[in-house]
């Protein structure tokens, strides 16, 4: 346990091998994770709790945070070395409640850097628990912290106090420790200061906002480009043709390979083992990959909490505060991680506002990916010499402008409170690019396990489908009700039907039909719609445990609100009926 | 404490200008919440920035740095050092 953003979870990680995610700003963790330690041949249970500043839980995660303590044998505090004074105010407070704790003085090579030197006998002795100092990112100290583990204690002396009681003994305990060099400022601190004051601080952001999309879409293209399409073009085609030449015509052919005869096309065939690996693998895999790769950069570095307080004023005005825009960052990745992350935030209508917005209106990369794909088709319909950036530009300024609007009346609308943002802002750090990469590594295997089945199973259900004619009846079934509403082919009920199960395998969908289905200006309206009506499963089912069932069907409604305004506007601004 | 004329609030201060907090006025509630933050009487605070638009405040305090609403700050008085 311990200060939000001290590297608990890298401590975590240390302590357990086991791989969670960590970053620089606090709130990363916002729920337990439990991973087995064995220590002289006994196996210990590790929780690694969110962190919180008292135990007077203030959010949801906190509270998770409070809960676990009363759960467990012993308590690592982990500690920030380079901000002790405030750190002590928990510490002090766990002391009260005697549970047997053990310290972690964590960060001790930063807090040197900064020139703070701790006397760390002296602070084991007050405090009256081990005192370890450690650098986690690089596991100095974890050692000792494990080989004393069997000496943490609870010192029955301290006695419950109050709020100023603690205060007292902290600077008291801080006078004794503690020795600060005065340093001059430091090139890391007028960095923090121009990008924290306003008029530096929004060029500054605007600036790291267009070039980590555009060096995401370049990381993406040349993967695509230069690795996963020769991949899969040059060493997987001649296999792929070689089993379907050992198959056959058939029912097989027709399930793994693809669902017409002649030239297999990786994206349109529908094929198990063609479609169903080519579209997570060599489309949205690349993608994710340089999304995740920036999205730790970000993290790591410690630039989002400052991106919250330039951004405060804006997300006030749609019921929340500046923290608002980590669940829209990580939820650009995928929406699952995103809606955990609301959990930072302190009531049920922040909360509620958050989630809302984020399902509504914020695409997963899977689906971004996928939506750079349709438009790039140079045979598209209707787009009239139109570059594809016009057409991703129209789908995801109408998503921007739906997230401000909904924004701005569920404030309204919804009761109660939203306070203001009260966040700390941590120090810049550059990242460590073995963490940052690792960190990356995590996600995409997230990604592939979770996308590869459903995908699979995407893919296979479409193929039924398709096979007993079933698609067409849903087009044909559907067709009056997506034309007057959308303006769209019946097609787009099958495309919907499976974003609900994922929503790349949804756009994929899209894909699959014979070019000239859907016109370019249709395109742009399912894309949106597609975002906007519901979320898919994984995220569903996340949602609907933080929200609860109640505040579910709320969402829902706004969803299905918002779907049909926002496309039926469409409709009418892009096809003029 | 003799009521100097320097007593203000945290938010009329300037970006760069330190101060020590007098007292603070509000509930209970923010009142723990700020102490557990080591924001408290006698403490000393700098102001890194304000945003515009009554926007929120980023001070200094315990070694780091914390952003808060401006009506917090509204209700933090300070005495400003020179």
């Amino acid at each position: 346990m311990g200060n939000p953003n001290v590297g608990k979870s890298v401590v975590f990680s240390r302590l357990t091998g086991a791989n969670v995610i960590a970053s620089n700003y606090p709130g990363t963790t916002v729920d337990f994770s439990k991973g087995r330690m064995r220590v002289e041949g006994e196996t210990l249970e590790i929780i690694d709790a969110p962190g919180t500043y008292s135990l007077d839980p203030s959010n949801k995660a906190e509270e998770v945070a409070v809960k676990m303590m009363n759960q467990a044998d012993v308590v690592i505090n982990v500690v920030n070395a380079t901000n002790l004074e405030r750190n002590l105010y928990l510490t002090l407070e766990l002391l009260e409640r005697h549970v047997p704790m053990i310290i972690a003085l964590n960060l001790w090579d930063e807090a040197h850097h900064v020139g703070i030197h701790i006397d760390e006998k002296e602070l084991e002795r007050m405090l009256g628990v081990p005192v370890i100092p450690t650098v986690a990112l690089t596991g100095e100290g974890i050692k000792t912290l494990v080989a004393r583990l069997d000496q943490a204690t609870s010192n029955t002396a301290v006695k419950p106090t109050s709020a100023e009681g603690r205060w007292i003994e902290i600077g008291s305990i801080i006078q004794k420790v503690e020795q600060v060099e005065h340093r001059h400022h430091s090139l890391r601190e007028r960095l923090s200061d121009l990008s924290i004051r306003p008029l530096t601080g929004f060029p500054i952001a605007l600036g790291i906002i267009f070039f980590s999309f555009w060096i995401v879409r370049l990381i993406g293209e040349t993967l695509i480009t230069y690795l996963f399409d020769p991949l899969f073009e040059i060493l997987y085609r001649p296999l792929v043709i070689q089993l379907g030449n050992l198959l056959g015509d058939g029912f097989l052919y027709r399930f793994l390979i693809s669902q017409t005869v002649g030239d297999i096309d990786f994206v349109e065939s529908l094929g198990m083992l063609t479609t169903g690996l080519y579209v997570p693998l060599a489309m949205v895999l690349p993608y994710i990959t340089a999304f995740y790769l920036i999205l730790s950069i970000l993290e790591d570095t410690g630039y989002l909490p400052r991106l919250a307080t330039l951004l405060d004023n804006v997300f006030h005005k749609l019921g929340m505060h500046g923290y608002g825009i980590v669940p829209v960052f990580l939820g650009l990745g995928c929406n699952v991680p995103g809606m955990l992350a609301t959990r930072a935030l302190e009531t049920r209508k922040q909360r509620f506002i958050a989630a809302t917005l984020l399902s509504i209106s914020v695409p997963c990369m899977a689906q971004t990916s996928l939506i750079f794909a349709i438009f790039s088709n140079p045979d598209l319909p209707g787009s009239n010499g139109y570059a594809p950036i016009v057409y991703i530009l129209m789908v995801f300024s109408t998503l921007v402008i739906l997230y401000f609007v909904a924004g701005f009346f569920l404030n309204k609308f919804v009761k109660g409170q939203s306070p203001e943002i009260f966040l700390e802002i941590p120090s810049y750090r550059l990242p460590h690019w073995k963490t940052t990469l690792k960190k990356t590594w995590m996600r995409i295997k997230w990604f592939i396990k979770d996308a590869l089945p459903w995908m699979f199973f995407g893919v296979f259900l479409i193929n039924l489908l398709y096979s007993v004619g079933i698609i067409d009846t849903l087009a044909q079934l559907f067709r009056p009700v997506t034309e007057t509403v959308f303006g769209l082919p019946g097609e787009t009920s099958v495309v919907l039907l499976s974003g609900f199960l994922r929503k790349d395998l949804a756009v994929g969908t899209l894909l699959s039909f014979p070019v000239g289905t859907f016109t370019a200006s249709q395109l742009v309206i399912v894309a949106t719609v597609l975002t906007i009506y519901f979320p898919c499963i994984a995220t569903f089912a996340v949602m609907l445990k933080e929200l609860g069932v109640k505040d579910m069907l709320k969402a829902a409604t706004i969803m299905m609100i918002a779907a049909i305004g926002v496309g039926g506007t469409l409709k009418i601004v892009l096809l003029g009926v | 404490m003799s009521m100097n004329q320097d007593v203000r609030a945290l938010a009329e201060l300037h970006d760069n200008q330190c101060a020590r907090i007098h007292s603070i006025q509000g509930g209970r509630g923010f009142y723990s919440k700020l102490q557990t933050m080591g924001i408290k009487e006698g403490q000393t605070i700098k102001v890194i920035s304000k945003q515009p638009f009554r926007g929120p405040v980023t001070i200094q305090v315990c070694g780091c740095q914390m952003t808060l609403g401006r009506g917090m700050a509204q209700r933090i008085l300070v005495e400003v050092i020179s």
